[in-house]
């Protein structure tokens, strides 16, 4: 079946079996393989992106209800070349990474949870990244991260 | 993990999808958001050859005050659910019963009606309209019929639902004054709940539900008939497991969850106002 979905601001399509995944046409029909596939069973969250601007875990999403949809992928969040997105800088700077391996799911995750509560409690950030696992960090600094991004204060 | 090889067809109208169901029979199953069918498709745990999508019937997808009761479409998505205001106002415990349901990402994909015509046992929310007395309207060929809430389970992930229908409507009753609470027990974020128990006590209402205590979303009916006697919340959980049927698997023996039952039946009761 043909599908054509926006990727990241741009015109995709390929001919893909109904059965294909989105998380396989966005890294093996449209190259973009910054999306992790962890557990493949939606519990880990490693491969969420942004179907029509809400998180979604992509490898529960058939390719075929993405058609006609707009995807942002981990790759489409920086403004340019150079500049990273407020989120993957808040990462950077409270070092919410080890392994790296969740880091895209988990970015994704906090980008969309911040759009819907963007002052959230830390409680609230920790509840809104349930979806998102993470076996490196103990996710103190994830949090921080998240926290930081909303411009609220973060205890060092 | 890649579901076996299914024919495909995106329906554009609830009338398009039940002649697709027809045409198709058994073969056949309804997607919403697909976050129940998915992954027990990636199993193997269900193995349709025919998926018919209606994940684009976005006129379903609505919450609407209807007089009397509350209006659901089927494709109403939990997030959906979880920051309806008028919900909020009127029906509270279906909110706060969508919140805790998966994670965020789940939340945005996964409808009401599509859990409830899965009809997991474990699931959240068909204990919470159960509790609430709702009313499920399926469409088929012959056009639409309601389907009490309390006839709809019917086993294990079986529904009252023929096979050609589909779910398009829930409805609630209005209960914004009614004593509420919802307990979900589980280990981990995200889980499943071990037990839950839903409970709506007051404006005419006396519901309360199990999670996870057999086949089917259950009526915790003794606890019911002994707050309508007029018993308190301790003595009226001490029969909340009358008529149940718990199953045994990783996370509990029977006996746990007979255990988890009656404490959760009476923290909920006390959360929802009964002495």
């Amino acid at each position: 079946m043909e599908i054509n979905v926006n990727v990241n601001g741009e015109a995709t399509s390929a001919d893909v079996e109904p059965r294909r995944l989105l998380v396989h046409y966005l890294r093996e029909d449209v190259g973009l393989t910054g999306t992790n596939i962890g557990c493949d069973t939606s519990s880990c969250g490693a491969c969420t992106v942004h179907l029509d601007g809400e998180s979604v875990k992509s490898c529960t999403v058939l390719a075929v209800q993405a058609d006609g949809s707009g995807v942002v992928t981990i790759e489409g969040l920086a403004p340019n070349e150079t500049d990273l997105h407020p989120m993957q800088e808040a990462f950077r700077q409270n070092h919410g990474l080890q392994c790296g391996y969740c880091t895209p799911g988990m970015v994704m995750a906090a980008v969309s949870l911040l759009d819907e509560n963007p002052k959230p409690t830390e409680r609230e950030v920790r509840e809104g990244l349930e979806g998102n696992l993470c076996r490196c960090t103990g996710y103190h600094n994830i949090v921080k991260a998240v926290l930081a991004a909303s411009g609220q204060p973060v205890e060092s | 993990m890649i579901p076996a090889a299914f024919d495909y067809f995106r329906a554009g109208s609830a009338e398009e999808a039940v002649s697709l169901l027809v045409e198709h029979g058994d073969e056949a199953k309804i997607m919403a958001g697909g976050h129940s069918l998915v992954p027990m498709m990636k199993l193997r745990l269900a193995v349709p050859t025919v998926i018919v999508d209606v994940g684009r019937l976005n006129g379903l997808r609505y919450v609407q005050d209807a007089g009397d009761h509350l209006a659901i479409g089927a494709l109403t998505t939990h997030r959906m659910l979880e920051t309806d205001d008028l919900l909020s106002q009127q029906c509270p415990i279906l909110p706060a019963v969508a919140h805790v349901v998966g994670d965020p990402q789940v939340r945005h994909r996964g409808t009401l009606g599509g859990t409830l015509a899965h009809s997991d046992p474990a699931s959240d929310l068909p204990a919470a309209i159960l509790a609430l007395g709702g009313t499920l309207v399926a469409q088929g060929p012959d056009g639409t019929r309601e389907i009490a809430a309390g006839d709809f389970f019917t086993g294990y992930f079986e529904s009252a639902l023929a096979e050609d229908e589909m779910l398009t409507e829930i409805r609630v009753p209005k209960c914004p004054n009614a004593g509420w609470n919802y307990q979900k027990f589980n280990r981990r974020a995200q889980d499943w709940a071990i037990v839950g128990v839903a409970a709506i006590v007051g404006e005419g209402l006396t519901g309360v539900s199990l999670v996870n205590m057999g086949s089917v979303p259950i009526r915790a009916s003794g606890v019911e008939a002994a707050l309508a006697g007029g018993a308190n919340a301790a003595d009226a959980a001490a029969s909340a497991v009358d008529g149940t049927d718990a199953p045994t698997d990783l996370n509990a023996t029977p006996e746990y969850r007979e255990h988890l039952a009656r404490v959760l039946t009476r923290r909920a009761l006390e959360a929802a106002g009964v002495d």
